[in-house]
């Protein structure tokens, strides 16, 4: 890297430096498990007890508090982690590696929920625990882009190189998303004549749309609040790292 | 109560979307935590051993809860 | 001849040395697709509904098979870091790599569908469709594969790791190539699903250049 393009980026990235963020990392920390607690907590009232049962749905409507903020989260985080990515091989951030390589395993829990709570509200509504809806199955095909992610991330010896090949897998993924979307809902319109009921109402009530948002941002800032965690773990452990090799030279 | 428990007969479906979704985020928050404190832990105890450079490396200060 | 060129046949000549090796993936194609009737049954209505998925399906394994050793030559013999210093960049190089690895296993596999098609009592009409939708989408699955194995290069279990990369990036190829059959089977034009397959492979060319570039240069620092 030249000194020019330092120079030119340096106020871009004053996070960058380790310590700095640590610094900024423990300042909002805080402020973030204390929000995302009160989200949380009026989220779930919202949820559970304030908002109304669907007229079609039932009761069983609720699940959609937390199937469709996951289904949000799975989409937000990978977005982040490929923005990351892009951030890491443009202008070699290492900080932003140890993000995406932070953000992966979240964004596939979330995925994850999004997938199982979809299937538990399949169940009473289609019958049965799996449909090939177009829009279940490009999130099982997000899924396991997040799990391969991790696994090529995580497979060198070198941290370094892991989360830089990392990068470019994330970003062809994401020119790959819309691909597939693309794909699948015409496979989907091709094997299934519109006949299976979508999840999701177009248009939503507000009664239901505060606790809605409301969790959305309480997963958001659960994303935050473990995305922390990881990234000050994962900064102590090179720090080990580091020391053990210095262990070893000096001796 | 009860039949507010019952979720109208989608019991499982409703209260097990929200355990699953309560074990899943916990395991995230509770182990990202664990992994944190352990390499703490062990920074500490490298310290220990090796005093001298205990100003050097001093930004690490932040409780993580 | 052009250092490309000089790649790609390189490549060929040394596929040509071991041409043993050639039926390998072959073989493996011809095997999967032999195992269906045998967990599925022999009834002929549907081992025709499924034959064109099979086809797909098994050329899509055996082309992943080879890919693990793409690179993996040029990076024991160290004659990978001596390519990437030669004027022809890296891109260039995941490109040939590509061609010359599409060529010694993708036109095999193309070659051999038929046999396939047979086995599976696809009708006249079927097989002209089946060869054009396999000689686009097997293209872009050799681009998309080289891209993971450039990515793999050097890592721990590379072997089970390229195929988790690789297989959710081939779902559309694999979509739309056996739409293309189906169609056609069923007495509509084939055609959209082929125009999406070379769209497909047109988007497949540069992506696997970029990343697969950037991949081959992250193994070589």
């Amino acid at each position: 890297m030249t000194d020019t393009t330092t120079a030119r980026s340096a106020n871009l990235h004053r996070l960058a430096n380790p310590g700095r963020f640590l610094r900024f990392a423990d300042r909002i920390y805080p402020w973030c498990f204390g929000t995302m607690l009160l989200a949380l907590t009026a989220g779930l009232v919202g949820a559970l007890a304030l908002s109304p049962a669907d007229y079609q749905q039932g009761q069983s409507v609720r699940i959609m508090y937390v199937h469709v903020p996951a289904a949000w989260m799975a989409l937000f985080v990978y977005l982040n982690l490929a923005l990351a990515s892009a951030s890491l091989l443009i202008w070699r951030h290492p900080l932003a590696g140890v993000a995406a390589q932070a953000s992966a395993p979240i964004g596939a829990a979330f995925t994850f929920l999004a997938l199982a709570t979809g299937s538990l509200w399949g169940k009473p509504m289609w019958g049965t625990w799996w449909v090939w809806d177009a829009r279940l199955t490009s999130v099982l095909i997000l899924f396991f882009l997040y799990l391969g992610y991790m696994a090529l991330s995580n497979a060198f010896e070198n941290e370094e190189r892991g989360r830089r090949a990392g990068a470019v897998l994330a970003l062809v993924g994401v020119v790959n998303l819309p691909i597939i979307k693309f794909s699948v809902d015409w496979w989907n319109t091709l094997h299934q004549p519109a006949s299976v009921s979508r999840i999701g109402t177009p248009a939503i009530h507000s009664s239901m749309l505060w606790p809605l948002l409301v969790m959305a941002l309480a997963f958001t800032l659960f994303y935050v609040v473990v995305l922390i965690l990881r990234m000050r773990s994962e900064l102590l452990a090179a720090r080990l790292r580091a020391l053990g090799r210095l262990a070893v030279e000096g001796r | 109560m009860s039949g507010y428990l019952a979720m109208g007969g989608y019991a499982l479906y409703v209260w097990g979307s929200y355990a699953l979704t309560a074990l899943v985020l916990g395991l995230l928050f509770f182990g990202a935590r664990q992994g944190l404190k352990r390499r703490e832990r062990e920074l500490d105890s490298l310290r220990a051993l090796a005093p001298h450079r205990r100003q050097r490396a001093g930004s690490k200060k932040g409780e993580s809860t | 001849m052009s250092p490309w060129f000089a790649l790609v046949a390189r490549d060929l000549q040394l596929a040509w040395r071991q041409r043993g090796d050639l039926f390998l993936a072959v073989s493996f194609f011809l095997l999967v697709a032999a195992l269906f009737p045998f967990a599925l049954g022999p009834e002929p209505n549907l081992l025709l509904r499924i034959g064109p998925g099979v086809v797909w399906v098994a050329a899509l394994l055996a082309l992943l098979l080879s890919l693990e050793r793409l690179f993996a030559l040029e990076q024991e013999d160290g004659s990978l870091d001596l390519l990437l210093l030669s004027p022809l960049p890296a891109e260039a190089l995941v490109l040939a790599k590509a061609t010359a690895h599409w060529l010694t296993t993708g036109l095999p596999l193309v070659l051999a569908a038929p046999l396939v098609g047979l086995l599976y009592t696809l009708p006249p009409g079927g097989y002209l469709v089946l060869l054009a939708s396999l000689l686009l989408g097997t293209p872009a699955l050799s681009l998309f594969g080289a891209t993971g194995a450039a990515l793999c290069l050097g890592a721990r279990r590379g072997g089970v790791l390229l195929p988790l990369l690789v297989l959710p990036l081939a779902v559309p190829v694999l979509i739309f190539g056996t739409a293309a059959v189906d169609a056609t089977l069923a007495g509509l034009p084939a055609r959209p699903h082929l125009l999406l397959l070379g769209a497909l492979l047109l988007i497949a060319l540069p992506v696997a250049a970029v990343a697969g570039g950037a991949g081959l240069r992250q193994a070589a620092e």
